[in-house]
């Protein structure tokens, strides 16, 4: 399930550029022992998104969540949320609340007192703070367990009491660290839909980190891809997938089949790449920003490219392979070919026919083709 | 395993030898007869004897006073030091400093016990204070080596509690102090409770560290004790051991109980295996 229909395409303000955004990153770097965690991070997020930081373990993404939740004081550079500078702003003075990887439950208290905790320091008559509660356990479905003590809960009732917890104080903001980590992976993907669901009734503002690009793609309005410390790429889920902007985020979000080449034809509306390894010419049907000679980057989606026994009639794009592996995975098969180059590529076909016969097999050759405007082409 | 007679052997040897005598003690505690090693038959008398003696009841009283008092004091500084070594960033010789602390627990008492004496003369010389040996003096020296054991117990607790706990409050709204008092007192709890418990039973047992450090009227329970056995072994003797057998084991037990429960209880660790 896409997330994007579900916003209307004037509800982007990312693309509005009159646009006020409501978190604004200012070049923020955070060292530690002078080893730069983040580094030189611009960032900005509109209310009511939800934003994820996509990123392997290193890549400074909860680093980055931490200094917006006050735990970590930047190095350089400023933080604003809703027009303020929070900077030098301590965690209990923020209009922001987290919700921690590790739940971080008080073990000592129930259910209720939890999900309390932050109403009470706010000193909110007791009788509010009780109805407070009972809305947010009906929220999140745990309406009968508000007595029960956190270690007696299952992994994703903690999950829930952190997220009514988080909600409780109704920030502005809130910071989710790998929100769906702990939990399975069918829970992940119900809890997913729900966490989107919640968010969009409250209109809160959710940053969420996360290494799982899956969980990224189907949670969020805009994705910013971290790579050691700095942001590779940001953007909508079709943005990142169908245009990536460097090779790293290609390779980093899905898979990708790259090949280098050297401009052979550079005109404005299309340009001719020679690829040994890829045994022709890639044709792409747009002007690209390159130069002629200039060695660069072409990658395509494994599910873009066709396959086919004979020689498809008027393809632009066509190439020889051997079927070396296939990978049956039920709604797809992934088939490993090797090129007449050596070169191993990745080609994933939807089974859209039950017990289909006649499909390519084990030690076939193949034709391998794809439209011109199927891949992406990548000069970082 | 094999089931076999050797290894079972080698237990039942084990804790004979550690508990024979103290058994054996005990048992001669009910003796009737004035002769320690020949019995002649049960009898409370010495137990009765034992709370007629002025002596052994002050000395008794200002043990268990020492005791509460030392306990306390080393609770609230050693709590204090280990939260400083745990939660204050890494920094170079921490792990030294934290060796250093626990050293005392290794260190002869006959060291200790010199090295605080001299300590006290020589502050008595420049300040005037501490004025003589005494109470005060005694309770000071058990302080430091309760601490110790106080830092040990506090700082494993400490370690092993999800530092991301005081963080969700703190970022609820909770300031530094609050959190401490909301978070990590109560989930520290056992801790606290079985480090005054081991700092209590440990003053209460100590006898060279006081004898060092101990002035005219000030002499504990294990010091009168240690000079009635001078004199001869005694049956009320026998029957004191008893007794502060009987309350160092409720001690420790009570002690270990609340450390184990602590490290049962698994939410301390809920979630922090999974990254």
């Amino acid at each position: 399930m896409p997330k994007q229909p579900l916003i209307a395409a004037d509800a982007r303000p990312w693309r509005d550029a009159t646009a006020k955004p409501f978190v604004r990153i200012n070049n923020v770097t955070k060292k530690f022992a002078d080893v730069a965690a983040v580094s030189d991070v611009s960032l900005e997020i509109y209310q009511g998104e939800l934003f994820c930081l996509l990123g392997g373990s290193g890549s400074g993404k909860s680093t980055l969540l931490r200094m917006l939740a006050g735990f970590e004081t930047p190095t350089a550079g400023t933080i604003e949320i809703d027009g303020q500078d929070m900077t030098a702003v301590p965690p209990y003075s923020r209009p922001v609340n987290m919700m921690f990887q590790s739940y971080a439950l008080f073990p000592h208290m129930n259910v209720e007192q939890n999900i309390a905790y932050g109403l009470k320091r706010e000193n909110i008559a007791a009788t509010e703070v009780g109805q407070r509660v009972n809305e947010l356990l009906a929220l999140v479905k745990l309406a009968e367990y508000g007595k029960r003590k956190p270690h007696q809960l299952s992994g994703g009732q903690r999950q829930r009491v952190a997220l009514a917890r988080a909600l409780a104080k109704r920030p502005k903001l809130l910071l989710l660290d790998e929100p769906l980590g702990a939990l399975d992976k069918k829970l992940r993907e119900e809890t997913q839909f729900e966490l989107v669901k919640i968010q969009e009734t409250l209109g809160v503002t959710f940053i969420v980190v996360t290494h799982d690009q899956e969980e990224a793609m189907s949670l969020a309005t805009r994705i910013g891809v971290m790579n050691q410390g700095e942001i590779a790429q940001i953007g909508e889920p079709t943005d990142i997938y169908e245009f990536p902007n460097s090779r790293f985020v290609a390779n980093f979000i899905g898979s990708a089949n790259m090949f280098e080449g050297v401009v052979t034809e550079d005109e404005s509306d299309h340009i001719t790449i020679s690829s040994a390894e890829a045994g022709c010419d890639i044709y792409v049907d747009h002007g690209v920003d390159c130069a002629p000679e200039q060695r660069l980057w072409w990658a395509i989606r494994p599910e873009k490219i066709v396959l086919s026994r004979q020689r498809p009639d008027g393809a632009t794009n066509v190439t020889r392979g051997l079927v070396d592996d296939i990978g049956y995975l039920g709604d797809t098969s992934v088939y490993q070919i090797v090129l007449d180059s050596g070169k191993q590529v990745r080609v994933t076909k939807a089974n859209t026919r039950r017990g289909d016969l006649d499909a390519i097999k084990w030690d076939e050759r193949v034709y391998l083709s794809w439209a011109g405007n199927a891949g992406s082409v990548l000069t970082a | 395993m094999r089931k076999g007679w050797f290894l079972p052997t080698a237990a039942i040897l084990g804790f004979t030898f550690l508990y024979a005598p103290i058994i054996s003690l005990v048992v001669f505690s009910f003796n009737e007869n004035r002769l320690v090693t020949v019995w002649s038959g049960f009898s409370l008398k010495w137990y009765g004897e034992l709370f007629a003696d002025p002596q052994i009841l002050g000395a008794a009283g200002l043990s268990l006073q020492i005791a509460f008092a030392s306990a306390s004091i080393a609770l609230v500084l050693g709590t204090l030091m280990a939260i400083a070594l745990v939660r204050f960033r890494r920094f170079r010789g921490r792990t030294m400093l934290a060796g250093m602390i626990s050293a005392p627990l290794v260190m002869p008492d006959v060291i200790t016990g010199l090295s605080l004496l001299l300590l006290f003369v020589a502050m008595e010389s420049l300040f005037g204070w501490p004025a003589g040996r005494g109470t005060m003096t005694i309770i000071i020296a058990h302080t430091t080596f309760c601490m110790a054991y106080v830092f040990v117990v506090v700082q494993s607790r400490l370690v092993d509690m999800d530092i991301s706990l005081e963080e969700a409050a703190m970022d609820l709204g909770a300031t530094p102090l609050r959190v401490f008092i909301d978070i990590t007192l109560p989930i520290i709890a056992p801790a606290l409770i079985s480090g005054w418990l081991l700092g209590f039973t440990l003053s209460l047992d100590d006898l060279v560290i006081s004898s060092f450090v101990s002035g005219p009227g000030s002499s504990t329970l294990p010091m009168v004790i240690f000079s009635k056995i001078k004199l001869g072994v005694s049956p009320d003797v026998n029957a004191l051991a008893t007794i502060i057998i009987g309350l160092v084991a409720l001690g420790v037990g009570v002690a270990t109980a609340l450390q184990l429960r602590g490290q049962r209880k698994p939410y301390s660790r809920v979630g922090r295996a999974q990254k």
